[in-house]
């Protein structure tokens, strides 16, 4: 089957209510229906999931690896963003 | 095997017969792990092989338990001889290619979904209606699956539409077995066990249609039914199953793993 007939599809499942749509793969499929079929068989053969999203790869628009720096390391030196600098009151529980 | 001085239920035959079309049909499907189309479809259709496997080893058990003659499901699955495997002719079909054989499952699964579904909500027997509660789901996703294919194809390429026409062609008139049932089916519903096989037709017939319909395939007419399997009469390709399918017990008698 040549690939243009099963276009790369990119799979999202969601392990629990309230939790987000977590990317976990991707797979071929010649269209959207046929392509939650195959998530549900390739990723949540073992209860990984409750919900499943496919999104076609090609509509996905990436940042350019080769502009990582200027993207990316200007945040390295500020740890003050961080919110590691204040004491969280024990009633305020996990954050 | 003890065999002729044991008093055969009807109940017993009936999941039997049950028993054996899962066992057939799971192991025909389970020839295709890693020769699938795509890899995809190749854990699509183990997945599918696994459901009806582990329908068969309750079905199985439960006869075992049944019958209470010291069989266990393991020497109802692979010790019998061919003549005593009553399933139906459909699921022993060779896999041909992927159309006959997702248009196999179609087929079964259009069958087996209402049956299920019956036997969850109206029968009286208690095992049977757990049985039905896990397979009825595990039916209606073979069925979504097998039909989002089966539209595909016969509304895909030329060539897809052309293997889906001889798919039905060669495979259609097995169907017909699947609604005359068996002696032993028959006195199932009459108990309230099972249901009538026979009233599944329509709701058979209108799920094929439809699927039929948006696939822009033919509904064919059958002139001669082939039927036999709920006898023991199976064609050539069932001793090749049976051969594959009892090595281990054959070769090692006793095997458990």
């Amino acid at each position: 089957m040549p690939d243009t007939m099963t276009p790369l599809w990119e799979v999202f499942i969601r392990p629990r209510n309230g939790l987000h749509h977590k990317h976990v793969g991707s797979l071929h499929a010649a269209d959207a229906s046929l392509a939650i079929q195959s998530a549900r068989d390739v990723y949540t053969r073992r209860g990984e999931g409750n919900s499943i999203w496919v999104v076609p790869s090609s509509q996905i628009s990436a940042s350019d690896p080769s502009s990582g720096k200027e993207m990316f390391d200007p945040a390295d030196d500020k740890v003050y963003r961080h919110p590691t600098f204040y004491d969280i009151p024990d009633e305020v529980g996990n954050m | 095997m003890t065999g002729a001085a044991i008093f055969h239920s009807h109940l017993f035959e009936a999941v039997l017969q049950l028993a054996d079309d899962h066992l057939i049909l799971g192991h025909r499907v389970s020839e295709w792990c890693g020769h699938a189309p795509m890899l995809e479809e190749d854990l699509g259709l183990a997945n599918m092989a696994l459901d009806l496997l582990g329908q068969s080893r309750a079905l199985y058990a439960y006869a075992a338990q049944i019958e209470d003659a010291g069989r266990s499901e393991d020497d109802l699955a692979f010790l019998r001889v061919e003549l005593q495997y009553q399933n139906c002719l459909l699921v022993e079909r060779p896999n041909g290619d992927f159309a006959h054989s997702i248009l196999r499952q179609l087929y079964f699964a259009a069958f087996m979904h209402p049956f299920w579904q019956h036997v969850a909500a109206c029968s009286n027997d208690e095992t049977l209606r757990g049985i039905a509660g896990k397979a009825e789901k595990e039916m209606a996703y073979h069925l979504r699956h097998s039909a989002e294919w089966v539209v595909r194809l016969g509304d895909g390429t030329e060539e897809s539409a052309v293997r889906m026409k001889n798919a039905i062609d060669d495979l259609h008139h097995y169907t017909d077995e699947l609604f005359q049932g068996s002696p032993a089916l028959a006195a199932c519903a009459e108990d309230g066990v099972l249901p009538d096989v026979a009233t599944l037709r329509p709701a058979w017939t209108s799920t094929i249609a439809g699927v039929f319909a948006q696939g822009l395939l033919e509904m064919p007419e059958v002139a001669h039914p082939q039927t036999g399997g709920r006898m023991g009469e199976h064609g050539e390709e069932m001793g090749h199953i049976l051969s594959e399918l009892q090595y281990m017990q054959r070769t090692y008698p006793n095997l458990q793993w």
